[in-house]
């Protein structure tokens, strides 16, 4: 057990922390409250390869672990949630994937776009009537001889309307419930595809979460992903690599808010001495210290078995429950500590109060990790 | 073409911080970095390989082991290979020294056509190792470069060299000198890719004691360097000056006007 | 190194840098320093002016009135526009020939390109940028001890040494060091301009002039000059003004030094910059002030919205009156202002150019 930060991670942070310090944060504001998808930070993130790392070279990978791959996520979130959750989209739940599931025709087909992030992946599984629980999908897949015919709606799709390409799952025998479920690689542009509306979010408002609109929508044969039948599986565990992801941005953003609350406490005085010098506050900011450091080990561990290609469900849940926990209460006291100054958007720390909430919910809620993780303790 | 970066691994000098009350520095904790001028010199090298694949970029270092890692960052940033030139021998350099230890490790590589440095380096500040590394290997230098372009043949090179109150156009013949200033390129991020390379197991980072450079022992290090220091301190901190007091901009405003006038300083 | 004879060396050279006929002003700032340093050297010790250019004969006079005692010129074609391989092949071949004790050059952009190659070639010690000078351990305790926080118990102010003291700041003026070359000569450095004070000016002064016959050829000289070109803009010129308005990182944008330019309109005086606002992009570098940017002692120095890093302070800290302008009146600068004014500066300042009026 090693717990000291290799080479290739510790310079990750740096490169990442460096990147995101000077060309996203001074964009995080404006991109948050106009709600923009920030194309221009985008492209130089994918020149600098952080849209490929954990992906084999031979498809345009830089074959990096997965430590590291979740250290580059948190180090975006750390000034940007929106940042974070896009790179972490795109490679979870689109690129790992295909990478994972697809036939070497598909993966030569899209990974060398996607890894090198020309083209942006996302992911399409939550519909009106089917969130925790996916197997109430409604959108259908119909086998129609030379292509499949796909109808229905999918619902806050990040990236949706942004994305190039889109693994969505539909159903494709009612019958059988979650093994009657399929996944198929659906791109933009295809005749019958839209998305209309544009979600109003309250927070990681530079990710654009999007409506999907299936109309008699034909797709080539050769578009499905995996086996017939197989779709909710190729769903949860590209879940398994996502939560890994969401865990990171929910460290980033608890990161990035504690970092800004002690620059503040040192400079900020009230009754003739900077807050850090008051006892109950700065007590409260060593519970917080320690709590993004307990997060961290359990998103580490987490990342370091899936990077030796351990099982990984338990640990992925656990980290994800603890980090976006953390984000919450440490973003919820920076706020505070702040005082009214947090409050505004002269400061960065209600943007990442509104970030953090998110991480308790998508690609899986809390609940559904306490499931995952009360599932293994109840065997 | 083969192009020699000249870089120093330094202090941040802006994180460096004054014990208030012992006046010494307090450089525990501050971050060693690539020195920014460097920075320019190294991006510049990396700008004519992007546009002549075929370039080769060697990285030079003096300094201590722990400079290695400076050095693989320049890998990461797309340097081919680096070398450090480290030895207890040439510990303690000044400028003059530390520009024979550079000039006999250039002269053991294979040639080149190019060598950049940054203007100077954020510790000592002096702007020396450059110009006195191009007088040792007898090569013509330009300083302070903020742009350039090489001749067709890539056998000379036009620079723009700042001047206080504007510049020269000055054109070289290969192989010079050229020092680097921040005006002439913005230097790039690390890439995951490079950072992968600089990961290699089979990347190593040559590491030269005086011996192989075959350096004379009475050029080099402390004993050697023409110039020493006779003393070091910090400056002292100042006395207190006047708060303005007032309640309004105005009110303070009108009390600082008062005083500058009481003492007839306006 | 070769052991060199120190009764060989005399005297103190100022490279009394020129461009386009005209002196540079710290080639007067070295003059005035050089005239000082041989009066405590004494024993008939001169300071001499080197001016190296073509058709430059007239600025000797100019250097005799500002103190030198001799002038050495050398006067060539292929010395019109500086060269590096020119200049520095007739500077070190007089420096063999006459042997000179001390030479400084100014820190300007030549004279720092100039200098470390000089001293490369004469294999001599070269101290870069130097701020004060000494040559009598004497004088140089009067100047720590007002000035540093030096402990000189273990200097004996009786010394007989004359080793040039060069002290200079390093570490982004964190850190001062003084340097000795102790077993080379001629002991060189290069002095920031605006820091050493020239001498008033004496009508009519004269002395020696020694022309140098220079012996150079086009093959020489491995770079060719093209253009010298002027920037179009007027050049900033921090080192004159009387009164600088410099605005740091509190100016917020590009639109708020509009502000610090109305003060400067106001009050007769330059704008000035800290890094911070430079490097946002906020106004040219020629405004910057520090130690990366010019170094600068007017008699009033107005900080609006400096936080005042060190770098900064080694840049200004000399000027007469220094005025603060900063929201957090715990900011370094707010501690070195001789008077602070703790406030926002958008506010204050419109206030203080009604008052000042």
């Amino acid at each position: 057990m090693d717990f000291n930060p290799t080479k290739e991670q510790e310079m990750v942070r740096k490169m990442v922390r460096k990147f995101a310090e000077t060309e996203i944060k001074p964009i995080a504001a404006e991109i948050d409250e106009q709600a923009i998808y920030p194309y221009a930070t985008m492209k130089r993130a994918a020149e600098l390869g952080l849209m490929g790392m954990p992906f084999p070279k031979k498809y345009g990978g830089s074959e990096t672990d997965y430590i590291s791959y979740v250290t580059a996520i948190e180090e975006l979130s750390r000034v940007c949630g929106s940042h974070g959750v896009i790179v972490q989209t795109h490679c979870a739940l689109c690129t790992w994937p295909i990478l994972t599931y697809g036939t070497e025709e598909q993966k030569n087909k899209y990974l060398p776009d996607l890894c090198t992030g020309k083209k942006l992946g996302a992911f399409g599984l939550t519909e009106p009537n089917a969130g925790t629980d996916a197997a109430g999908q409604e959108t259908t897949a119909v086998d129609m001889g030379d292509h499949w015919l796909i109808n229905g709606t999918k619902i806050f799709i990040s990236g949706g309307g942004i994305a190039d390409v889109y693994v969505i799952m539909a159903m494709t025998d009612k019958s059988k419930g979650n093994r009657g479920i399929t996944s198929f690689i659906i791109e933009k542009g295809t005749p019958g595809f839209y998305s209309p509306k544009h979600e109003k979010k309250m927070g990681i408002r530079g990710s654009i979460a999007s409506e999907l609109v299936f109309e008699d929508c034909k797709i080539p044969k050769e578009n499905m992903l995996g086996k017939l039948g197989k779709g909710f599986k190729t769903a949860m565990t590209s879940l398994d690599v996502g939560r890994l992801g969401i865990a990171a941005q929910a460290l980033g953003i608890a990161q990035g808010a504690f970092d800004e609350t002690v620059e503040y406490m040192k400079n900020r005085k009230q009754f003739g001495k900077s807050l850090d010098k008051f006892q109950a506050l700065a007590f409260e900011m060593a519970n917080m210290y320690n709590q993004i450091e307990m997060s961290r080990l359990l998103l580490y561990k987490a990342a370091d078995r899936r990077s030796q290609g351990l099982p990984s469900t338990l640990e992925a849940a656990q980290a994800k429950l603890a980090c976006s926990e953390t984000a919450m209460y440490v973003t919820t006291k920076a706020v505070q500590f702040h005082g009214g100054y947090g409050y505004i958007k002269d400061y960065p720390i209600e943007r990442m109060m509104r970030d953090a909430k998110i991480t308790e919910i998508y690609e899986g809620t809390s609940e559904v990790m306490k499931m995952v993780i009360a599932g293994s303790v109840f065997k | 073409m083969k192009i020699i970066v000249c870089a120093k691994q330094v202090p941040d000098t802006n994180e460096i911080k004054i014990n208030p009350e012992t006046g010494t520095l307090m450089r525990d904790g501050v971050p060693s970095i690539l020195n920014p001028d460097d920075a320019n010199a190294l991006e510049m090298a990396l700008e004519i390989k992007d546009n002549n694949p075929d370039t080769e970029i060697t990285v030079i270092s003096m300094g201590p082991p722990q400079a290695k890692v400076m050095l693989e960052e320049c890998i990461a940033l797309g340097a081919d290979k680096c070398i450090l030139i480290s030895d207890r021998a040439v510990g303690g350099s000044d400028t003059w020294a530390t520009s024979n230890a550079i000039a006999a490790a250039v002269r053991k590589l294979d040639g080149f056509d190019l060598i950049i440095a940054g203007r100077q380096a954020i510790d000592g500040d002096t702007a020396q190792v450059g110009p006195q590394t191009a007088e040792k290997l007898d090569i013509p230098q330009v300083t302070y470069v903020k742009e350039y372009k090489f001749s067709d043949d890539m056998k000379s090179v036009e620079v723009k060299r700042a001047l206080e109150d504007g510049y020269q156009i000055i054109d070289v013949k290969l192989p010079c000198m050229l020092t680097a200033i921040k005006e002439l390129n913005t230097p790039r991020y690390m890439t995951v890719d490079g950072i992968m390379r600089a990961c290699d197991p089979n990347l190593e980072i040559k590491v030269w004691g005086a011996a192989d450079i075959e350096v004379d022992l009475d050029k080099v290090g402390l004993k050697a360097s023409p110039t020493n220091v006779f003393r070091s301190f910090t400056p002292k901190p100042k006395g207190k000056g006047v708060y303005i007091e007032g309640d309004t901009p105005k009110e303070k405003s009108q009390n600082l006007v008062t005083g500058l006038k009481a003492k007839h300083i306006i | 190194m070769a052991t060199v004879n120190f009764d060989e060396y005399k005297n103190i050279w100022v490279f009394a840098e020129q461009r386009k006929g005209k002196l540079m002003n710290v080639a007067y700032e070295l003059l005035g320093e050089g005239y000082n340093l041989s009066r405590e050297l004494g024993d008939g010790c001169k300071v001499c002016a080197l001016i190296v250019g073509k058709d430059i004969g007239g600025l000797a006079e100019e250097c005799f009135a500002y103190g030198a005692d001799k002038v050495y010129t050398i006067d060539d074609d292929l010395l019109e526009v500086y060269t590096t391989d020119g200049y520095t092949k007739v500077v070190t071949e007089a420096i063999n020939e006459f042997k000179p004790e001390i030479v400084l050059y100014g820190a300007t952009f030549i004279g720092r390109d100039l200098a470390p190659r000089c001293a490369a070639r004469l294999d001599a010690g070269l101290t870069a940028d130097c701020t004060h000078l000494n040559v009598r351990v004497k004088n140089y305790i009067d100047y720590a001890e007002k000035n540093t926080t030096l402990n000189t118990e273990s200097l004996d102010p009786e010394d007989p040494a004359k080793n040039l003291l060069m002290t200079r700041p390093a570490f982004g003026g964190n850190l001062m060091a003084t340097i000795v070359c102790p077993t080379t000569r001629p002991q060189m450095s290069t002095v920031r301009p605006g820091v050493m004070d020239k001498l008033e000016k004496r009508e009519g002064a004269t002395g020696e002039i020694v022309k140098i016959k220079c012996e150079l050829s086009k093959d020489d000289i491995r770079t060719t000059v093209k253009e010298v070109v002027k920037a179009a803009k007027e050049l900033v010129n921090l080192i004159d003004a009387e009164i600088i308005v410099s605005g740091g990182r509190g100016v917020k944008n590009a639109d708020g030094f509009e502000v610090i330019r109305n003060l400067a309109d106001c009050v007769g005086g330059v704008v000035g910059a800290s890094r911070a606002a430079v490097d946002s992009g906020w106004i040219e570098g020629s405004h910057q002030v520090g130690q990366t940017g010019t170094t600068v002692k007017p008699k009033i120095y107005i900080a609006c919205g400096i936080s005042g890093a060190i770098q900064h302070q080694v840049g200004m800290q000399t000027s007469d009156i220094i005025i603060a302008i900063n929201k957090d009146n715990d900011c370094p600068m707010m501690h070195l202002a001789d008077y602070a004014l703790e406030g926002d500066l958008f506010k204050v300042i419109p206030e203080l150019i009604a008052e000042w009026n």
